[in-house]
C-alpha cells in the first residue's frame, strides 16, 4: 500500500507515492534523485546521509521518507548558492578537510547544524557535536580546521547563516 | 599548480557540493540489479544447487552459478585459487555461491534468498597453527601453507648477554572504506562489456576478468568510478566479474552495491598474527641477533598474502641494526574470511612486536627506550637482515630525536578538584572521576618498503598532451592511475604544471584506454605514476623547445613559465597558444623505478626492494586501570617524505594513517567464531570517531631521496605502522601490563 509523500528539497516541492517503509535516504537518492547524501553503514552510525529537516540535523537513514511528509529538508545540494559555495564547503576544500570525499556532504550537513547552534564553537565543541560522523580518510584534523575556519567566515558576515535557514525553509 | 605547494584538490568542488559521482550513484537506462548468494558455512561441500525458485522470483531475469562462468572460474593476484562463484567446496563464511539479477535491488535480494543450495557442512579450520598440523584437512590441493619466507642473516649460533623473548597477537583489521562496494556493467552489442567501477587498478582487474569472462581483454573495457576510500580493501576483485557475468547474460546493464554488512565479506582484511620473538643484545642495548617466527592467518584465498608475508619477514626486526637475524614468516590457508591487503601490508602487525621488544629490552637494561633505539639505529650504508645495503636517506635517528624533543601535552589535565570528565577516559559517558587514571607516553618507529618488490615489474605509463584552447595554453594528463581519495589527481595535475610551466592542466577520467598504472597501494603512485607524468611531461616540452628554436630561430637555454616560452633570464619569447596554433603535442611514457629481486627461498636474501619509507609516533595516553578505559590524548608523529610534493595533502595522509593505526590499537577488530564474523556492522565494528582520535603534532621531514622524482618518497603507509605501537607502549607505560595483544581490551588493562 503506497501513501502520498509532499516534501520541499532545497526549495522544490515534490510529490510521490512511496512504499511506506522506503527509507528518507532511499527517498532522497533513488526518487528525487539527489545523490549527494550517501550511504555509508545502513545502521545509523556513519553519518554519511545526514541532512537537514526542517532545519534539524537527521540522518536521513534513521526516518521514513512518509515521517518527512509535510517537511522541508535540505541536502547537501541545497547549500551552494548558484556557484557560491556554502562557507562551510568552501573551507572543507580550502582546509582539506575531505580526501574521499564519501563523508564529506554528512559532515558538512552536521556542521552547518552545529555552527547554527552554536557559531563560535571551541575545538572540544566541534568534537562533540561531529560525533556522529565518521571519516576514514583524514584523521578528522582538517575536519575541526574546515569548521573553525567557517565558523570564522561565518561570523564575519551573516550570509552563512541565512543560506542556512533559507535552504531549510 | 606546482610541486611543493599546498593545492587544493581539483576534484573538491564537486565533493563538497554532492555532485561528485560516487560508484554508488552511477545509474544506467535499463539497468538490472545484481545480489549475491553467499555461503552460510565457512566450510562445506557443495552437495547441489537449485536455482528454480530463485529463477521464478517476481522480477528476477538472470541467475547464475558456477556452471555458468564463461572463462576460467579461479582468480586470484599472487595464486589463481578463488572461485568467482563457489563449485565443490565454500571456503569461507560469505562465500560467493550464486548470482541474482532482477529489475528491482529487493527483488534480487529476495530471489538470492529463495535459492537453494544443499551443503555437507565440514568442520572449519580457523586457527592459523592448527591449520599446520599434518593431520589437518587440506583446504588447497597445495596444501595449508600460502608461503613461508625464511631469513638467514648473520651468524646463526650467535648468543648474547641480555635476552628477551615475546609472545604478541594482532586482531584481523578492516579496512572500512566509507563507501561499500559497488559497480555498473554494461554489455555491449560485440559481446564486449563496460565495467564502471572503484578499484585501486585498473588493468589487474581488466587481466583477470578477461580470464574469467573468456574474453580477449580489450572486450572488457574499465573506466574507474567515484571511489569511497579504498586502503587495500579494493585490490582484489569483489562484485567485478559477478557484475560483468550477469550482464553479458542479461544483455542489459547491472548494477551491483553492496551493503555495510556485505562489505564486511565482500574484500579481504588485514592479516591477524601470532608473532614470537626473542631480541638477544649487550650489556650496553647493541643488539647482537633476532629470532622470530611470524604466523599469519591468510583466510580461505591466497590474495596477496605471499607479499605480506615477505614484508612482515624483511621488516620483522625493526628498523635497526641487526647483525643477526633468524626469521621465519608463514602465512596459512584457513577457514576465517580471506585477508590480503590493508595500508601498512605487513609491516604493522610486526611493528608492535619489534618495538614491543625494544622496550622489553630497554627495561631489562634500565635504559631510556628512546635512547635504547637511537644506539641501534638504521644508517645509510647499513646492511638490512635482507643483505640488502640501505641507501638513500635513514633517518632514524633523527625521527626519533623530533618526536622525542615535541613538547608533552599538559600532564594530568583534569585530574585533582577541577574535573572535566568529557576529557577523562570514557569521555561523555561520565563513567570515571579520575582516580585511577594513569598517564603514560611510548615511543615506536617502523619501516617499509615503497612500491613493488621481490622482481615484480613495477612501471606507470602517462599520456601528456598539449594544445591551445581558447586561446590559452592547455594540458591534459592521462593516466590509469586510481585516485582512492589520496589525492593523486592533484600531484599528477601539479608535476605537469610544474614540468611544463602550464597553468590549465586537466587530469583526464583513468581508465583502460592508456597503458597500466600498476596499483594505487604500496605508498607507489606518487612515485610510480608521478614518475610518469614527469617523464611524459618533459618529452612534451622537449619538443616544444625545439619547436619554438626552429621555428623562432631563438636561442638555447629556453623553458616555459606561466604559459610563455621564455628565455634563461625570464625573457618573453613567445606566448606557448601563439607558438602552438593549432598544433597538439602528445607524448606517452613508461617510468620504472629501478629493479627488485626475489628473495632466496632458503636464506631470503636478496636486493627485494625499491625504497624505503620511515615513520615514527609517540603516544600519550590516559588510562582507567580500574575501569579498563583508554584515551589517547595526543600523537605525536616525525616522518621523512623525501619532497613534500603537495603539503597538506601530505599532512591529511600523515593523519589519516595514524588514525587507522589507533584503530587497530584500541578498538578495531573483526571479532570471528568458528569462521563467522560476528560484527559485520559500523555498529559492531568500531571505527575511531572524531572524539577517539587526538590532535597530531607533526615534523614532515624533506631529506630527499637521490633515486626517486623529485626526491620524494612514497607517504600513505608509514603512518599507520608505528601509530598503533606507540600506543601500546604508552598503555604498558602507564599500567605496567604487558599489552601483548592488540586491539586492547578493557580486561586487559584490568585483570
Amino acid at each position: 500500500m503506497k501513501h502520498k509523500v509532499a516534501v520541499t528539497v532545497n526549495g522544490h516541492k515534490h510529490e510521490h507515492e512511496v512504499e511506506p517503509r522506503l527509507l528518507l535516504v532511499h527517498y532522497l537518492r533513488d526518487v528525487v534523485g539527489l545523490t549527494g547524501t550517501h550511504i555509508g553503514c545502513d545502521t545509523s552510525q556513519c553519518g554519511a546521509c545526514t541532512i537537514h529537516v526542517d532545519g534539524k540535523a537527521v540522518k536521513s537513514c534513521t526516518m521514513f521518507a512518509v515521517q518527512a511528509d509535510g517537511r522541508s529538508l535540505t541536502t547537501i545540494e541545497g547549500m551552494a548558492k548558484g556557484d557560491e559555495l556554502h562557507p562551510i564547503q568552501q573551507a572543507f576544500w580550502d582546509e582539506h578537510g575531505l580526501q574521499c570525499g564519501y563523508c564529506t556532504p554528512g559532515f558538512i550537513m552536521a556542521a552547518a547544524y552545529l555552527l547554527e547552534q552554536n557559531p563560535n564553537p571551541t575545538e572540544d565543541e566541534i568534537r562533540k557535536g561531529l560525533e556522529g560522523n565518521l571519516c576514514r580518510c583524514t584523521g578528522y584534523v582538517n575536519i575541526v580546521k574546515a569548521v573553525q575556519t567557517a565558523a570564522k567566515t561565518m561570523s564575519g558576515t551573516t550570509a552563512g547563516k541565512t543560506q542556512v535557514a533559507a535552504g531549510g525553509n | 599548480m606546482r610541486v611543493g605547494e599546498s593545492v587544493r584538490r581539483p576534484d573538491g568542488a564537486a565533493k563538497v557540493r554532492g555532485r561528485f559521482e560516487y560508484s554508488s550513484d552511477l545509474h544506467a537506462p535499463d539497468m538490472l540489479w545484481g545480489a549475491t548468494v553467499r555461503s552460510p558455512h565457512p566450510y562445506a561441500r557443495i552437495k547441489a544447487i537449485d536455482i528454480s525458485a530463485a529463477r521464478a522470483m517476481p522480477g528476477v531475469h538472470v541467475v547464475l552459478t558456477h556452471k555458468d562462468v564463461t572463462g576460467r572460474n579461479l582468480y586470484g593476484l599472487e595464486i589463481k585459487d578463488q572461485p568467482v562463484l563457489a563449485h565443490d567446496f565454500v571456503r569461507y563464511w560469505g562465500e560467493a555461491v550464486a548470482l541474482v539479477a532482477a529489475d528491482h535491488p529487493e527483488q534480487a535480494r529476495r530471489a538470492a534468498q529463495a535459492l537453494k543450495v544443499d551443503y555437507e557442512v565440514l568442520k572449519p579450520i580457523t586457527d592459523a597453527e592448527a591449520a599446520l598440523a599434518p593431520d589437518a584437512a587440506k583446504l588447497h590441493p597445495n596444501g595449508n601453507i600460502t608461503r613461508q619466507v625464511k631469513i638467514r642473516h648473520g651468524d646463526q649460533s650467535a648468543r648474547a648477554d641480555i635476552v628477551v623473548t615475546g609472545e604478541y597477537e594482532i586482531g584481523m583489521q578492516d579496512q572500512a572504506p566509507l563507501g561499500p562496494e559497488s559497480g555498473l556493467a554494461v554489455p555491449e552489442q560485440d559481446g564486449s562489456v563496460e565495467l564502471h567501477i572503484a578499484t585501486q587498478w585498473l588493468h589487474v582487474d581488466q587481466e583477470q576478468l578477461a580470464a574469467v569472462l573468456g574474453l580477449p581483454p580489450e572486450k572488457v573495457r574499465l573506466t574507474m568510478a567515484g571511489i569511497g576510500g579504498a586502503f587495500g580493501a579494493r585490490e582484489d576483485l569483489s562484485m567485478q566479474a559477478h557484475a560483468c557475468l550477469l550482464a553479458l547474460e542479461a544483455g542489459r546493464p547491472v548494477k551491483m552495491s553492496y551493503s555495510r554488512t556485505e562489505s564486511f565479506v565482500g574484500h579481504v582484511h588485514r592479516h591477524p598474527g601470532r608473532l614470537w620473538y626473542e631480541h638477544g643484545a649487550d650489556r650496553d642495548g647493541r643488539l647482537v641477533y633476532v629470532k622470530a617466527r611470524i604466523l599469519l592467518d591468510g583466510g580461505a584465498y591466497a590474495s596477496s598474502s605471499t607479499a605480506v608475508i615477505a614484508n612482515a619477514s624483511c621488516f620483522s626486526c625493526g628498523p635497526y641494526r641487526v647483525p643477526s637475524a633468524t626469521i621465519d614468516g608463514i602465512v596459512a590457508y584457513t577457514n576465517n574470511p580471506p585477508c590480503g591487503a590493508m595500508r601498512g601490508f605487513g609491516s604493522v602487525q610486526n611493528c608492535y612486536a619489534h618495538e614491543a621488544q625494544m622496550d622489553k629490552l630497554a627495561a631489562e637494561l634500565k635504559m631510556d627506550p628512546v635512547e635504547l633505539r637511537m644506539r641501534n639505529a638504521l644508517q645509510t650504508g647499513d646492511k638490512l637482515i635482507t643483505g640488502q645495503t640501505i641507501d638513500g636517506p635513514v633517518p632514524v635517528a633523527e625521527l626519533l630525536k623530533s618526536i622525542a624533543a615535541m613538547p608533552l601535552p599538559a600532564s594530568g589535565e583534569g585530574k585533582g578538584g577541577d574535573v572535566d570528565l568529557t576529557k577523562l577516559p570514557g569521555g561523555v559517558s561520565n563513567t570515571t572521576h579520575g582516580e585511577g587514571v594513569k598517564r603514560g607516553v611510548g615511543y615506536a618507529i617502523g619501516f617499509k618498503n615503497i612500491g613493488y618488490s621481490e622482481g615484480f615489474k613495477d612501471y606507470s605509463t602517462a599520456k601528456v598532451r598539449l594544445f591551445t584552447k581558447d586561446g590559452k595554453a592547455r594540458v591534459e594528463v592521462h593516466t590509469a592511475a586510481a585516485e582512492v581519495g589520496q589525492g593523486l589527481v592533484t600531484v599528477q595535475a601539479q608535476i605537469a604544471g610544474t614540468e611544463l610551466g602550464v597553468n590549465d592542466v586537466v587530469v583526464l577520467d583513468a581508465d583502460t584506454n592508456v597503458g597500466s598504472a600498476g596499483s594505487s597501494s604500496a605508498s607507489r603512485q606518487t612515485y610510480i605514476t608521478g614518475g610518469a607524468v614527469k617523464t611524459a611531461s618533459e618529452a612534451v616540452r622537449d619538443r616544444v623547445i625545439a619547436m619554438a628554436r626552429a621555428e623562432l630561430r631563438a636561442p638555447s637555454g629556453l623553458h616555459i613559465e606561466n604559459d610563455n616560452v621564455v628565455t634563461g633570464t625570464g625573457k618573453l619569447v613567445v606566448p606557448l597558444a601563439t607558438l602552438l596554433g593549432d598544433e597538439v603535442i602528445e607524448e606517452t611514457r613508461e617510468f620504472h623505478p629501478r629493479q627488485t629481486f626475489p628473495l632466496d627461498a632458503e636464506t631470503g636474501q636478496a636486493d627485494a626492494h625499491m625504497q624505503y619509507a620511515f615513520a615514527a609516533h609517540r603516544a600519550v595516553v590516559d588510562v582507567d586501570a580500574e575501569l579498563g578505559l583508554l584515551k589517547v590524548v595526543e600523537l605525536a608523529t616525525a616522518q621523512d617524505v623525501g619532497k613534500a610534493i603537495n603539503p597538506q595533502a601530505v599532512e591529511g595522509q600523515i593523519e589519516g594513517g595514524s588514525a587507522q593505526g589507533l584503530g587497530l590499537a584500541v578498538m578495531e577488530e573483526i571479532q570471528l567464531k568458528d569462521g563467522v564474523i560476528r560484527n559485520a556492522s559500523f555498529t559492531d565494528y568500531l571505527l575511531p570517531t572524531i572524539l577517539d582520535m587526538p590532535p597530531v603534532r607533526m615534523d614532515v621531514l624533506e631529506l630527499g631521496d637521490p633515486n626517486s622524482p623529485y626526491g620524494l618518497k612514497g607517504v600513505g603507509e608509514p603512518p599507520t605502522i608505528s601509530s598503533g605501537p606507540a600506543i601500546a607502549a604508552a598503555v604498558r607505560a602507564a599500567t605496567g601490563r604487558p599489552i601483548t595483544r592488540v586491539p586492547i581490551r578493557p580486561h586487559d588493562l584490568t585483570l
